[in-house]
């Protein structure tokens, strides 16, 4: 099936942290899309000029008709800048989507399943959390979200709340910016397998560093590999 | 369509012409892969040339590194949408080991193959005549792990994702069969100049 681009009318746009705005699309698409794809958006200036981007799909697939992005400002990003400081209701751009097979997780495949996001990282894992709780809340999960502080963690009221109403999903944030901050390290990742059990799906998002470093430790603490997926940004 | 706003922050011109569509220039060179970066033994190392499942020819690491070398520098582009000009790579052209193995390549299509179970399909045409190579470096060093170390495919007219890392061999096949990402939605040849990301572009 040829990808084609369409145009989504912006329908919200508010801040998610002081440094990740959610916007949210309407796309009307037929076909439900898999928790972890993305989109790709197009800007395109007076003079003809385009850039692309990719963004992970926040929202649960089960709406169809709108997406949720949650876009980090970047320094001098050409589009993320736009998307912080012009994009606004009312406004529409281009995108096609959804893209990508690999990174994905649908309720079917069951679980342990493991999530391990660092910053905006935790956008596609979002997508996976609100479709298990949807569609397979039986199936054990745990979210491993590395911060640098309390206030950058995006869908921070949702996650404290998920993780004390739904019984099989855990949250373990780690903050590196706070006092006492840490960082994610074989104690961590030994303390989330004891809590989940070896998972039977692991994936891993964020920026390229942190996602060497926790796939090569839950590599090392015996997960298998061929059961961890990685996406990473930046660059 | 215009999007109110924006602007845009167009490369001078130069880059811009160096550019491929929807393509913007990276200084870094970001790190894209399926799962873990694989841990590589070089000492059970090999690369093996298959026609189907039958193996034609096979080389250890110290035979390989014994081959011809070849040095290629140039302009790589990913579909994520980020190039990098200049980057600097040595390796084992296709040409050359096709000649090293005494043989010329038994189909017209093949699919690379990973350590980490990844495949790619490239037309031999878009591999010999100095178009590609196993590269064994990168910048005049062993090519990172997570480069795709100790040896990845390199045809660098076609989007990176067709240059398998951890290459541990190119199976012919009678007819041009997809990959990992081929069967996922992606263009089966990935020219970056005709921007063919995806299926139908």
């Amino acid at each position: 099936m040829p990808l084609v681009w369409q145009e989504a009318r912006i329908t919200a746009a508010v801040p998610e942290t002081p440094r990740v705005r959610r916007l949210t699309l309407a796309v009307g698409w037929s076909k439900p899309f898999r928790a972890g794809q993305h989109v790709d958006v197009r800007l395109t200036a007076p003079d003809g000029y385009q850039a692309q981007r990719s963004y992970s799909i926040a929202s649960s697939p089960t709406n169809r008709e709108t997406i949720d992005l949650l876009i980090e400002r970047l320094d001098d990003g050409e589009v993320s800048g736009f998307f912080a400081d012009v994009a606004e209701p009312g406004d529409a751009i281009e995108l096609r989507g959804p893209i990508g097979g690999a990174f994905v997780w649908d309720p079917a495949q069951g679980g342990p399943l493991l999530l391990v996001g660092g910053g905006s990282g935790v956008v596609p894992l979002l997508a996976m959390l609100r479709h298990r709780a949807e569609a397979a809340p039986g199936v054990p999960a745990l979210l491993l979200y590395s911060a640098r502080t309390l206030d950058e963690v995006i869908a921070r009221e949702e996650l404290l709340r998920r993780d004390a109403e739904e019984p099989d999903f855990r949250l373990r944030l780690v903050l590196t910016r706070s006092p006492g901050g840490r960082r994610i390290d074989a104690a961590t990742i030994g303390e989330t397998l004891a809590a989940l059990g070896t998972p039977a799906h692991t994936f891993v998002c964020g920026a390229n560093p942190f996602v060497s470093a926790a796939s090569d430790l839950l590599v090392e603490a015996g997960v298998p590999a061929r059961t961890i997926r990685t996406e990473r940004f930046g660059g | 369509m215009v999007t109110r706003g924006f602007t845009g922050r167009r490369p001078a011109r130069p880059d811009a012409e160096r550019l491929p569509p929807g393509q913007y220039l990276t200084e870094d060179f970001p790190v894209l892969q399926l799962g873990p970066t694989p841990r590589i033994d070089l000492a059970r190392w090999r690369f093996t040339l298959r026609e189907g499942s039958k193996p034609l020819k096979s080389w250890t690491w110290d035979e390989f590194e014994a081959l011809p070398r070849t040095r290629w520098r140039g302009d790589i582009h990913c579909v994520t949408k980020w190039s990098k000009f200049d980057t600097a790579w040595e390796g084992v052209t296709i040409d050359d080991l096709l000649a090293a193995a005494g043989i010329e390549a038994p189909t017209a299509y093949l699919l690379a193959e990973g350590y980490d179970d990844y495949t790619t399909n490239v037309p031999v045409a878009d591999l010999t005549g100095a178009k590609a190579m196993v590269a064994t470096r990168y910048a005049g060093e062993p090519i990172p792990p997570d480069h795709g170390g100790p040896a990845r495919l390199l045809v660098p007219h076609l989007y990176f994702w067709k240059s398998a890392k951890w290459v541990k061999g190119l199976r012919f096949t009678q007819k041009d069969e997809a990959g990992f990402w081929e069967l996922r939605g992606y263009h089966m040849v990935g020219d970056p100049w005709r921007e063919q990301r995806f299926t139908g572009d």
